[in-house]
């Protein structure tokens, strides 16, 4: 009963409270680049909940039995190329198998290697202790948590581009100011599930 | 080099020094690439941080370039965005250590952000776009000035924060005395509109000089752009229409 409680309680946290995007700031590359659509902001988002669950799974006990404790120092190099060498591989089976997951998915997968939340997110697992069920329902809601900043997000930018902007806001810095607002509302979660 | 008069010697002076005042100014990494956004959102609650984050990339930023520079000609196409993470995550780890060990409160204050240099778009940016084809010396030039240029711009943007939300800068007292400060801009909201308000203002006085103003991140920009193939050509992917 416990554990369902704790389970809960980092799923409601990775999705509104510690969001990736608005708290934590992993991940902003896409969440500014390919929000712009409402598809295309889903699909990618889709694919990062994919390989950051997927990248958990892998990184924590190669973390937990092969590196832990005297080869901590290396975390960041293997985990960069465990997370490359994952991409690749996930893109290469979906290609193989699965050809409608990998026509929606592909073209996102190459640009999550080098996507800060993938490798955030399980550096965070392990920084904060976390078993391992505990982590991957933690990249579970972090991928879910990204998905509704991403969605939201898409949606505020379609109607700001309908707006009249003032001329020195327009482009980048309106859609800053825009994902601003988004943030603060999400703080307003604040204080939700612990 | 013995071979080169006085005024090559100058012109070749002068062309390194360019280099070098482009990643500080004409294409500074943080206004006008807009490359790295998580650190800048992230760490800049505080001057002092801005300078710590700053200056680590920098020092990852001119090793991997010098290195990737270096063994250009003898890392394969096919594997070097692999080759370049795996150098560039092993100076990560270096500095790392080195801030772990000299400097454990400012390691407290960036975190996890620390190993997240390694996916900073502007490290593998910078290898990609300039590393690979230039030799040693420019790309140390260009590291270092790019290096310095995303530095002073999240050092700016950790003082404005810190005014603002604690009235202090560099923990210095400024006007935490007589104003009450906005907490807000400590928070993750601020981050998003202190950035907003820079790159407005950058945009401004691109503008004024006869510069295109930055419109929004876009596949331009990105440092993947080169190992993402479908990309590259509009008609097969519906990213291609995002810019």
């Amino acid at each position: 009963m416990n554990k369902i409680t704790l389970i809960c309680s980092i799923l409601l946290a990775g999705i509104l409270t510690n969001s990736m995007v608005l708290s934590k700031f992993l991940g902003i590359c896409p969440f500014l680049g390919v929000s712009k659509k409402l598809n295309t902001a889903f699909s990618m988002s889709v694919a990062v909940t994919l390989v950051m669950v997927a990248a958990t799974a892998v990184t924590y006990p190669i973390y937990t039995y092969l590196l832990y404790p005297n080869y901590t120092y290396l975390e960041t190099v293997v985990f960069i190329l465990v997370i490359a060498a994952l991409v690749q591989l996930i893109e290469m089976v979906l290609k193989k198998f699965i050809k409608p997951i990998y026509n929606a998915l592909g073209i996102y997968l190459p640009l999550i290697t080098t996507n800060c939340a993938v490798l955030g997110v399980t550096m965070l697992n392990i920084q904060n202790e976390l078993d391992f069920v505990s982590s991957l329902f933690n990249a579970l809601a972090a991928g879910l948590g990204f998905m509704l900043a991403m969605v939201l997000f898409a949606g505020v930018r379609q109607k700001v581009d309908e707006a009249d902007v003032p001329e020195f806001l327009k482009g980048l810095p309106i859609t800053l100011i825009a994902a601003a607002l988004v943030s603060l509302s999400f703080l307003g979660f604040a204080g939700i599930g612990g | 080099m013995k071979s080169l008069t006085k005024r090559q010697v100058r012109q070749v002076k002068s062309k390194n020094l360019s280099i070098f005042t482009n990643g500080l100014l004409k294409e500074n990494p943080t206004l006008r690439l807009v490359l790295g956004t998580c650190p800048t959102l992230a760490i800049t609650t505080a001057a002092i941080n801005g300078i710590g984050m700053g200056l680590a990339a920098t020092l990852v930023l001119v090793c991997s370039n010098v290195v990737i520079a270096a063994l250009r000609n003898v890392i394969p196409d096919k594997v070097r965005i692999p080759a370049f993470i795996t150098i560039i995550a092993g100076f990560v780890s270096v500095v790392q250590m080195l801030v772990k060990a000299f400097t454990p409160s400012l390691d407290a204050a960036l975190g996890i952000y620390l190993p997240l240099i390694v996916v900073n778009c502007i490290i593998l940016g910078r290898a990609e776009a300039f590393a690979s084809k230039n030799p040693v010396l420019p790309s140390l030039l260009d590291g270092l000035g790019m290096g310095l240029g995303f530095t002073a711009v999240i050092t700016v943007m950790g003082a404005i924060r810190e005014i603002l939300g604690a009235g202090t800068v560099f923990s210095f007292p400024v006007t935490s005395n007589f104003i009450n400060p906005m907490i807000v801009f400590l928070l993750p909201p601020g981050g998003f509109f202190v950035f907003g308000i820079l790159v407005a203002a950058s945009n401004a006085i691109a503008k004024k000089q006869g510069k295109k103003p930055v419109e929004h991140l876009g596949c331009e920009s990105c440092p993947s752009k080169g190992i993402c193939s479908k990309m590259q050509n509009p008609e097969s992917g519906e990213v291609a229409e995002n810019e």
